[in-house]
């Protein structure tokens, strides 16, 4: 594997990376930090008992602006199954552009803006794999009186951890009042962000978009605090693993539909009677008679791992696919994500992985496999 | 006494006698993080060098583990069961993989000594 370091793009805090020692591997056409010295283990454990600070500016950031929230969310919405005309201002969703025939082109957030001079406008965070598709995707599908402007110069930076909070409303009094899909504009030690309680880690944390000048001076100003340390890649993959969440390109994909992919909870109930979206019919009838297969969370006995194209056999026969994959650091033992027939998706079944040659007994569990800790309303 | 030996695969064998003991070097267990399985060969099973020998496993990825010379597994380090870390923590001491009872030591000469490896690690990195 030739490493070209010097074709591939960098954020605004590749120096910091460096100087702390992180590992840098290619990523979606970056120069990321897959560990720092600690190593992915140790990062995990930080996370879920302390703060982990990531870096996630290769993701994309894009403006939908338009002249009042009615009008941009029903142009977004020409183009995903969440209910958008229904968002607060500053209340945040999750949700999947589709293509033509339901498939999944990337999952996305959106959040509708707090700050009331903002209003007909709408944030979204796109995967950095496919932000450029992505784009070209949404933009000549737009009417004229919405454009899209992606945001070049914002960094992006998560804060995850059952301390997130106490770092937070020491240094952007107020962000502890944020509930989990919830965002608002915040000064954080002195510098203007964008700040919303999310992430995907399956912890209490924050997603802060920041101006790329400043992103270096908050990054080493949250690292300054005794509950923060920074957590690479490596970790955010076995987090958001334990947490249930979905890898775009591995979990979901053009060939799976949400319906499939068991996000049904992201399609509110207004989008699913109506339709009005990609792939409405498909998604309609799956939903009504039920998809030919659904995503699963695996536990397997033993410790060896099931990785990513293991297959999924019941009695000798292959009844589907993991498409996520490794240990659980927070459970100490192997955990999977795969699609299986809705017949074998009941909690409790019994199938085997294949694992180089060997069939290794796994059983279907609920997801997440560690309760998360999101900050919901009481 | 014993002798070092490593593979440009960044595997080490230890030899003693005709019994070489193998695992993977301070370099490998650096790059691929930290070990979270170890899947070993059964004794009696014949390995041949550049063929795989053993699996490991970081948190990120599976790899393989070549033998750097055939010959029969004669024992394998079953602590790496429950201690997979060792392997991090002492790769080429408490963290070896097996022990093989050598076919053709003759082998061995085209493996690299310490010095050899460690100019081969400045080419590498």
């Amino acid at each position: 594997m030739t490493n070209d370091s010097a074709s591939l793009q960098r954020t605004p805090l590749h120096a910091a990376h460096a100087a702390h020692g992180a590992r840098l591997v290619p990523f979606a056409g970056y120069d990321m930090p897959v560990q720092y010295p600690d190593g992915i283990l140790a990062e995990h454990a930080w996370t879920r008992t302390q703060a982990g600070l990531f870096d996630v500016s290769h993701m994309g950031q894009a403006l939908l602006v338009g002249p009042d929230h009615d009008t941009a969310a029903r142009a977004l919405e020409a183009l995903l199954p969440a209910d958008l005309r229904g968002l607060k201002p500053g209340q945040q969703r999750y949700s999947q552009l589709l293509a033509e025939d339901g498939g999944i082109l990337d999952d996305l957030m959106v959040t509708r803006p707090r700050d009331p001079a903002r209003e007909g406008t709408l944030f979204l965070v796109v995967n950095a794999a496919g932000k450029r598709a992505d784009y070209v995707h949404i933009a000549p599908r737009l009417p004229a009186d919405v454009r899209l402007v992606p945001q070049e110069d914002l960094a992006l930076i998560a804060l995850q951890g059952p301390q997130s909070e106490a770092v937070m409303a020491r240094l952007a009094p107020g962000a502890e009042t944020l509930t989990f899909m919830h965002a608002a504009p915040l000064e954080v030690a002195g510098i203007a962000c964008h700040v919303s309680r999310s992430g995907y880690t399956g912890e209490n944390g924050y997603e802060i978009s920041v101006a790329a000048a400043a992103a270096a001076a908050l990054w080493t100003r949250l690292l300054q605090e005794p509950e923060v340390k920074p957590v690479g890649l490596g970790a955010r993959d076995s987090l958001r693993l334990e947490a249930g969440l979905c890898l775009y390109g591995h979990d979901i994909d053009p060939t799976t539909s949400p319906v499939e992919a068991a996000l049904v909870w992201s399609i509110q109930k207004r989008r699913r009677e109506e339709g009005g979206f990609p792939g409405a019919a498909r998604i309609q009838r799956e939903l009504a008679d039920g998809p030919a297969r659904v995503r699963v969370g695996l536990t397997l006995e033993g410790r060896a791992p099931a990785r990513e194209g293991a297959e999924i056999v019941k009695d000798g026969e292959t009844v589907g696919v993991v498409t996520s994959g490794g240990f659980a650091p927070t459970l100490g033992a192997p955990i999977a994500m795969g699609y299986v027939p809705p017949a074998l998706a009941a909690p409790g079944t019994g199938l085997d992985i294949l694992v180089r040659g060997r069939a290794l007994p796994a059983k279907v569990v609920r997801m997440p496999f560690v309760a998360p800790r999101y900050a919901r309303k009481n | 006494m014993s002798e070092i030996r490593y593979s440009k695969d960044h595997e080490y064998v230890r030899v003693d006698g005709d019994v070489a003991t193998i695992g993977i070097s301070d370099y490998a267990q650096s790059q691929l993080g930290d070990v979270v399985y170890v899947e070993l060969p059964e004794i009696g099973k014949a390995v041949a060098q550049g063929k795989e020998a053993a699996v490991v496993e970081s948190v990120k990825a599976a790899s393989e583990v070549y033998a750097p010379v055939s010959g029969e597994v004669v024992e394998v380090n079953g602590a790496l069961e429950g201690a997979p870390a060792s392997v991090n923590e002492d790769p080429e001491g408490q963290g070896w993989f097996l022990k093989v009872r050598m076919s053709n030591p003759a082998e061995l000469e085209g493996l690299m000594s310490a010095d050899a490896y460690a100019d081969f690690l400045k080419t590498v990195s």
